[in-house]
């Protein structure tokens, strides 16, 4: 097995914040592995480590099979990386912005060229050859941002948050170009606060919070796991209703003025309730990944 | 790993990305350190100068403007790298996010602050230029004595980009550039012998001014503006290059304290 990112017992200290704390993963050759965690969990330390630009507190950090505080160059070039912030550059239009990044890396002009002209129409974005940066909308600037991510044709591509603020239609696009450039072998490690995302992407994932690894595994394993396949949630039920339901065998969760119960047979569930209570308020779904997240993490803020 | 080993060609890069972004905007840039030595010359040496009858020994044989001129020329070497490498790196490490960018590639942080210097201090030399062959224009330089003063102006300009750099490397925002500028760049620009001759000023103040890279800027530049150059100058150049290393070793230094975390 080809291992494109190991981490053993990867720390990150700040001088009084443990951000990463001793986290230990590893991410195989052509799969999409996605970072969850509510903010301050350590995703984008975690992810600054991998692309070499924090150095590691203590541990073992390898990425394609080179050590991050050695080969730091040798790293860098052969990995792409969306980061959180946009950070293109604004004194060149799209297609300059691509240019100038591949000289960065040492690529030709003609090869540049080459690259620039596919990726922005990979990126959907040929239209926007010549617009200045200020001058594309949100949703674009993400697309340039990943295009250029790509310019170097890396075997590992990092991205961090890469749909947050954006359209459905943007989002959806970017989904689409994720899953092609996994057929087309390249390793995704990505961050997100979309429990759909991380669902429809992810072949695997961690849930993170506090520098520490809560969770490992598949979407749908981590789902059955955690809280079974469906959902019960029960609306504003009164105090008879709600004593009841806390008496029985059912996983119960309350949040604010609704009721959350966690089963593999929620149909059978909500007749019962309906039996026992008629004119209870019920609605039955499947469980998500939304749920497990919510479940391990908790409901609190994190401002 | 020793920040030396952390520099590389890559840094070019780096400078070829502001240099791009600079012809860009190519003749509004030029305009500046064209049309300011004119201003200057006309104002300063021609009109105030008619207010001098002789200047103190040994510039007695030369009219005002033929002082200024060269003063001009070593003003302009150091604003132009202390320029770009206080608030044009600014700009670019705080608010554009650039520096972010460029180290998640192949670069490290070491070559993104070489690159900035190298950048710095060629706009000295283009600026510098511009102004030297203005003020050669007027006739106030000795030909082709004056030449040298063209590949000066870049060491001068690595000096100021390097010592702006380390300014950038503390301040806590931008306007916090009030501070060299007001404490450390206009005094120099008015006490270096830019515009008088440092040999009136008593004896402790000649010392003091003699321990800063604008006196030693201008006197090289004089010398060879005047064409009246000789061992002496050997010292200015010496001292601009031990200058240099030193605070070239020391913004990156703690650029890196800054930026890598």
């Amino acid at each position: 097995m080809e291992w494109v990112i190991a981490a053993e017992d990867l720390t990150k200290k700040f001088e009084e914040l443990t951000a990463v704390d001793h986290v230990s993963f590893r991410i195989r050759s052509g799969e999409c592995f996605g970072f969850l965690g509510p903010n301050g969990a350590g995703k984008t330390t975690a992810i600054r480590m991998i692309q070499c630009v924090s150095p590691v507190t203590s541990g073992k950090l390898e990425v394609l099979g080179m050590d991050v505080g050695r080969k730091p160059r040798e790293i860098k070039s052969r990995i792409g990386v969306c980061p959180q912030e946009d950070n293109l550059d604004p004194d060149f239009t799209a297609w300059k912005n691509l240019l100038v990044y591949a000289r960065y890396f040492g690529i030709g002009r003609e090869q540049a060229e080459a690259r620039a002209r596919e990726l922005l129409d990979f990126m959907a974005l040929t239209e926007k050859k010549d617009v200045e940066i200020e001058k594309l909308s949100g949703g674009m600037k993400r697309r340039l941002i990943i295009a250029r991510a790509l310019m170097n044709d890396p075997k590992l591509l990092v991205l961090d948050e890469p749909t947050t603020g954006l359209d459905p239609q943007a989002r959806h696009l970017i989904w689409d170009k994720v899953r092609e450039l996994k057929k087309r072998g390249v390793t995704v490690l990505i961050t997100t606060h979309y429990m759909d995302e991380a669902q429809q992407l992810c072949d695997r994932l961690v849930i993170m919070e506090k520098g520490r690894i809560l969770v490992e595994g598949e979407p749908l394993a981590l789902i059955s796991d955690h809280v079974g396949s469906g959902v019960v949630e029960v609306l504003g039920p009164d105090d008879a209703l709600d004593q009841w339901l806390k008496g029985r065998a059912w996983t119960y969760e309350r949040a604010g003025d609704r009721v959350y119960l966690y089963t593999d047979d929620n149909r059978a569930v909500r007749e019962l309730i309906q039996k026992e209570h008629p004119g209870a308020n019920v609605i039955i779904r499947d469980a998500t990944l939304e749920d497990v997240f919510l479940k391990l993490t908790g409901r609190g803020l994190r401002d | 790993m020793s920040l030396a080993s952390n520099i590389s060609r890559r840094s070019w890069a780096v400078w070829q990305r502001n240099k791009d972004v600079f012809f860009k905007t190519w003749k509004t840039n030029f305009l500046p350190p064209f049309l300011e030595p004119i201003l200057y010359l006309l104002a300063m040496g021609f009109g105030f100068g008619m207010l001098i009858q002789e200047l103190p020994p040994p510039w007695d044989v030369y009219t005002y403007a033929e002082f200024l001129g060269p003063g001009l020329i070593a003003i302009s070497a150091m604003y132009g790298a202390f320029f770009e490498c206080t608030y044009g790196s600014f700009v670019r490490m705080h608010y554009q996010k650039t520096f972010d960018a460029i180290v998640a590639t192949p670069l490290t942080i070491e070559d993104v602050i070489a690159g900035e210097i190298l950048w710095g201090a060629t706009k000295s030399f283009i600026n510098a230029t511009i102004v030297a062959l203005v003020v050669a224009a007027f006739g106030l330089m000795s030909f082709p004595d004056f030449l040298v003063i063209i590949p000066l102006t870049f060491l001068v300009g690595l000096v100021f980009g390097a010592i702006a750099m380390m300014f950038t490397a503390l301040v806590p925002n931008i306007d916090s550039f009030n501070y060299p500028f007001f404490l450390f760049i206009t005094p120099m620009f008015l006490f270096s012998g830019t515009f008088f001759p440092l040999e009136i000023l008593p004896q402790v103040v000649q010392d003091i001014a003699l321990l800063l890279p604008l006196t030693h800027t201008t006197i090289l530049m004089r010398s060879f503006g005047l064409g009246v150059y000789g061992s002496i100058d050997l010292i200015s150049i010496a001292y601009l290059l031990v200058l240099t290393l030193v605070t070239f070793y020391a913004a990156v230094w703690m650029m890196r304290r800054r930026l890598v975390n």
